[in-house]
């Protein structure tokens, strides 16, 4: 499971990557991408969000644990 | 494992959302800026909420049906899990009001109806502590939840489309108007939904499980 889960978000990511070099004659966040920085932010939300579901999926065990218990 | 398919999805779809919503391309428009953005992250908030809202009315009328404690324990779970989810999104929407529309409250039609929505499903909660008697609890909340969703709906989808409205959308009849959204932000947008849609359903679930026990204890 955690495998799949892994490989699936890495070819998501890339995929995020390859698309994500796109600019326009509009100044967005070109600067932060081109430096290379919005990739941290992008990073460490993924971090953050990727503790949330482990942390679900451990509270999700813990209660199936004590389910069966009953 | 395999009944945890639809976790896994879920994770997958807002992970997607949040490296997609980052990094790919979208339309440069004025005072939105990059904050466009933020479609793909609040909007899910209000969408989740409607989901789990309709879930829990959907089982206060099984409960009316059927008079099985569980499908209650079920309501009033997704309707805690909806209430949360509307809070994220009404604060979401506040920071982006304050940066886009100057203001974090500017009393924008949706915006107030949003806010006496999330009012009526915490007087569902309060509705339910003030009754100690377990099956009168039940039934008056799922009768008060049966007239509450549509109240729900009313509020987010009727009233703020009748005047003029800051949000999107909104004044005269858009229907499935296909200028609303540029079409290069959806193919970000619906994962994010469904992914957030789903993510709500599993708390609810572990949720229920919890109560279902707690209740098994008091009940002993």
């Amino acid at each position: 499971m955690r495998r799949l889960f892994l490989t699936s978000f890495s070819l998501l990511f890339f995929y995020g990557v390859s698309i994500a070099q796109n600019t326009d004659g509009v100044e967005m966040a070109d600067a932060l991408r081109s430096s290379g920085k919005i990739y941290v932010v992008v990073t460490v939300i993924s971090v953050i969000f990727i503790g949330i579901i482990a942390y679900l999926f451990s509270i999700d065990k813990r209660v199936k644990k004590i389910e069966q218990k009953k | 494992m395999k009944k945890n398919w639809w976790k896994i999805l879920a994770s997958v779809l807002v992970l997607f959302s949040i490296v997609g919503g980052f990094l790919f391309h979208v339309p440069a428009k004025p005072i939105l800026n990059e904050s466009i953005r933020n479609i793909y992250f609040h909007v899910p908030m209000w969408f989740s909420m409607i989901i789990t809202l309709l879930m829990s009315v959907i089982y206060s009328i099984k409960y009316l049906n059927t008079n099985n404690e569980n499908y209650d324990l079920i309501a009033v779970e997704s309707a805690n899990v909806g209430i949360v989810f509307g809070i994220l999104g009404l604060i979401t929407g506040a920071v982006w009001a304050k940066y886009t529309w100057g203001e974090a409250w500017s009393n924008d039609p949706k915006q107030n109806s949003a806010a006496i929505a999330l009012l009526v499903y915490l007087a569902y909660l309060v509705l339910r502590n003030s009754i100690e008697e377990e099956q009168k609890r039940a039934k008056i909340s799922s009768v008060y939840n049966v007239f509450a969703f549509p109240i729900m709906v009313i509020l987010l989808f009727v009233l703020p489309r009748m005047t003029d409205s800051l949000h999107p959308g909104n004044g005269g009849n858009p229907g499935f108007n296909t200028k609303d959204m540029a079409p290069e932000l959806r193919p970000i947008f619906y994962p994010a939904c469904l992914g957030w849609i789903l993510i709500s359903i599993w708390i609810t679930t572990i949720r229920y499980r919890i109560r279902k026990i707690e209740n098994k204890q008091q009940s002993i």
